[in-house]
């Protein structure tokens, strides 16, 4: 089963990266992009057929590495 | 008196850390590798400044998991002090034995340069030896020093007494201009609840002596050493 997660930072965190993207997209001519936020995109693998409990198994690999709750939200895709 | 310091693949600190442990506790350290599980009996744990594990996913993320770090948070739990400067700071808020999290620099740059921090208390094993408000000159070298916390956390925290340094002007007046990095609050370092863990960004390793250009990390260490002994 293909797992994908998304990690973003959390609303009002600050995102410098973000900001510094939406700045280089204005200077290139693309007017209207705002609140531009950069996250990460991990993918993989897992030996596992139900996805109830591949869901879970994500759902912890998110919690205890992929993400850092403090200032990031993950969601799971499973394909 | 037994103290380790840790050495993660990426650690690129751990040697000028060793130098002066050793100048200043006169005992030589133990360079505790990574994949350690069991560790001799210690009186302090230091986690040194780099870029363990090439900073992926986040920086200190890797290392927090490793197989040491287990048994670093285990003998943390019932009391051993740990020291983490930078990239060890990161590495201590990603294992969950310090609240908060250090993100990039709001300047996006990695920034290397002596900046001033404020000891805010010096009721600790790490600042006995420095007087609350003295304001000391200790280079930092990161990209990712920028200290968040939600907001609840960070009033716990400063009720609690667990922010150990902040960035300030010469004066000691914490200002935005005085804040190299972003960090809430201007918080340049933060004890755990117990005061026996101690995260902090500058390297005060690098500043023992006034051959290298200063000696206010000097204090830092003779703190741990006369409380230790």
């Amino acid at each position: 089963m293909k797992v994908k997660v998304h990690v973003t930072l959390k609303p009002g965190v600050l995102d410098p990266q973000g900001t510094a993207i939406g700045h280089a997209l204005g200077s290139l001519g693309f007017a209207g992009a705002s609140n531009v936020r950069q996250g990460k995109y991990i993918e993989f693998d897992l030996a596992e057929t139900d996805p109830k409990a591949a869901r879970e198994t994500a759902k912890a690999m998110c919690e205890k590495l992929l993400a850092n709750t403090v200032i990031e939200n993950y969601a799971i895709d499973l394909a | 008196m037994k103290i380790a310091v840790i050495v993660f693949p990426g650690s690129n600190c751990d040697r000028d850390m060793a130098v002066a442990v050793e100048q200043i506790a006169g005992v030589k350290p133990i360079m505790v590798w990574h994949r350690e599980t069991e560790l001799p009996k210690l009186d302090l744990a230091i986690l040194p400044g780099g870029f363990s594990y090439g900073d992926y996913l986040r920086s200190g993320a890797m290392a927090a998991h490793s197989p040491v770090m287990r048994e670093i948070k285990a003998r943390a739990a019932s009391g051993l002090p740990v020291l983490g400067i930078c990239n060890g700071f990161q590495i201590l808020t990603e294992a969950g034995m310090l609240p908060g999290a250090l993100m990039r620099n709001r300047g996006l740059k990695f920034i290397h340069r002596p900046v001033t921090t404020r000891v805010e208390s010096s009721r600790s094993i790490f600042t006995s030896r420095y007087q609350a408000g003295q304001v000391v000159t200790i280079p930092i070298a990161h990209a990712d020093g920028n200290y968040f916390a939600a907001t609840d956390v960070l009033d716990r925290i400063e009720g609690q007494g667990q922010v150990a340094f902040r960035y300030c002007d010469a004066a000691g007046a914490v200002t935005d201009d005085s804040n190299p990095n972003g960090s809430a609050r201007n918080i340049a370092g933060i004890f755990n609840e117990t005061k026996t863990v101690l995260g902090y960004m500058p390297h005060p390793e690098r500043v023992i002596e006034p051959l290298l250009g200063g000696s206010d990390g000097r204090a830092l260490f003779e703190s741990l050493i006369g409380a230790l002994s």
